[in-house]
């Protein structure tokens, strides 16, 4: 690869005029915004404004990982993509747009999940590491790695329409595991696939780590070191928490036990879970069946145990009756007829049906897949979200 | 006192769905327990099954984390805010 020229071309001093004529930037801030290698870890919400506004900003080398590909519901956020790039490796259609935001930059995709084989092959030769993934097993191994390599982890999170920022691993800083030894249990946070998430929200997360990630380049300003930048978006304000270093984190205290990478999946309690066989497995009704009984005329109650809001999307015109408030109304079903219980994929509506055995019910079965297995097999007309 | 305690997005559907919940306390022990005694399904999301806090559940008090304060024995004063402040994994 190429070493970047240690001066600015003539197109390069138009480009990035506003900079330039910054005293807090001027040459010697853009040449060394050219000379810096960043690595965004994730393309997708957080990936979208770094990817922009490190490109645009002028970064000589961004590094891109991402293993995934563009999806009808990633456009309502990852506003690096176009619909046109529905079904393209991320770091592809990533590293177009990019390279025609700003061609002089270089651009290194690398188009494989990162784990603990490859993270600290991958991250050794970048100045910063953004994280912008999208799960806990993910974010300790970044964490981690930016630790044993001595990289400062830009690090954001998002969650419906809440954020966190805060830079870990700058020296004399604190970690992630300073902040959260453990991650939660598998399935007791969700996705932004389950909780969703305000589209905008990343955006906003994101182009604060891309700020970040220039004031530690050009070595100004206040970091988010040592700081827990809270954003809740429905009341439109910021807090700040104190993040200190603890000195009892096995992975940069004082007494290290995690001097190398780790499972993470085990670490995160996922691979226990895939372990575990489906515990007293529900009784089950596939989707197809279930037309062919009601075809009948067969008398099945519909219990829907998804959220109001999900029912306005799309619905079997089941009772709705939403999984949390299930005990509380259980006594508006009746045990005598056959029930069929159903969510949106056919995990909520398991439990549902798990709790209505154990209260007595005997005719309680579960609809396989949910709604969407519905779509797929009986009623392509049915919008699946 | 009374004391305001910051419910984040995760666990507000446990809490009536509310951002926030004013509760008599003199020390933050006393806070959640009042606040998981009015709202008995935040209990397991803050709590383990030995009693102890969540070790993916920092709670502050203003912006002191208390483990480096008096952990949950940390005194309340008039107009502190305690802050519930979950791990969250979010980004794509």
């Amino acid at each position: 690869m190429a070493t970047p020229e240690l001066n600015l071309s003539k197109e390069e001093v138009q480009r990035y005029s506003r900079h330039l004529i910054m005293p807090e930037v001027g040459m010697e801030g853009q040449l060394q915004l050219k000379r810096a290698r960043v690595l965004l870890i994730g393309t997708g919400g957080l990936g979208a404004p770094l990817g922009l506004y490190l490109a645009a900003a002028g970064v000589g080398r961004i590094g891109l990982v991402d293993f995934d590909v563009v999806d009808f519901t990633n456009l309502q956020r990852q506003v690096t993509f176009g619909t046109s790039d529905v079904g393209r490796p991320k770091i592809a259609a990533a590293a177009q747009r990019l390279a025609d935001l700003n061609p002089r930059i270089e651009l290194v995709p690398h188009q494989t999940r990162l784990t603990s084989q490859n993270a600290l092959d991958l991250l050794r030769d970048y100045h910063v590491v953004v994280d912008g993934t999208d799960n806990f097993p993910t974010r300790y191994l970044v964490n981690d790695a930016c630790v044993l390599l001595g990289k400062p982890n830009v690090y954001g999170s998002i969650f419906r329409f809440e954020g966190q920022v805060s830079v870990f691993g700058y020296p004399g800083g604190p970690c992630y595991r300073c902040l959260y030894p453990e991650p939660p249990p598998p399935g007791l946070v969700p996705s932004c696939a389950e909780g969703g998430v305000l589209g905008v929200l990343p955006g906003i997360i994101g182009s604060i780590q891309a700020m970040e990630t220039i004031k530690l380049i050009l070595g100004r300003g206040e970091l988010l070191v040592g700081r827990l930048l809270l954003f809740d978006a429905l009341a439109m304000r910021f807090r700040e928490l104190k993040l200190r270093r603890n000195p009892d984190c096995p992975v940069c205290g004082e007494r290290r036990t995690i001097t190398q990478l780790v499972d993470y999946e085990e670490f995160c309690g996922v691979r226990g879970e895939e372990r575990q066989a489906p515990a007293a497995a529900v009784p089950e009704i596939e989707p197809r069946e279930l037309k062919a009984r009601l075809d009948r005329g067969d008398n099945v109650l519909i219990l829907d145990v998804r959220e109001p809001h999900e029912y306005q999307i799309c619905n079997l015109r089941g009772y709705l009756v939403p999984l949390g408030e299930l005990p509380r109304r259980v006594h508006e079903l009746d045990s005598a007829r056959d029930i069929v219980a159903h969510c949106r994929s056919g995990k909520r509506s398991a439990e549902a049906v798990e709790f209505l055995r154990k209260a007595g019910f005997r005719k309680v079965w579960n609809l396989k897949g949910g709604i969407l297995a519905w779509s797929d097999q009986v009623d392509p007309s049915v919008p699946k979200y | 006192m009374a004391v305001k305690v910051v419910i984040p997005t995760p666990l507000r559907p446990y809490a009536g769905k509310q951002d926030s919940v004013t509760v008599e306390a003199r020390t933050v022990a006393e806070a959640l327990h009042a606040l998981t005694g009015r709202f008995g399904e935040l209990r397991v999301h803050l709590f383990a099954e030995d009693g102890r806090l969540r070790s993916f559940v920092n709670v502050y008090v203003n912006d002191e984390d208390i483990r480096y304060l008096q952990k949950e024995a940390t005194p309340i004063r008039e107009g502190d805010t305690i802050s519930i402040v979950p791990s969250i994994a979010g980004g794509s």
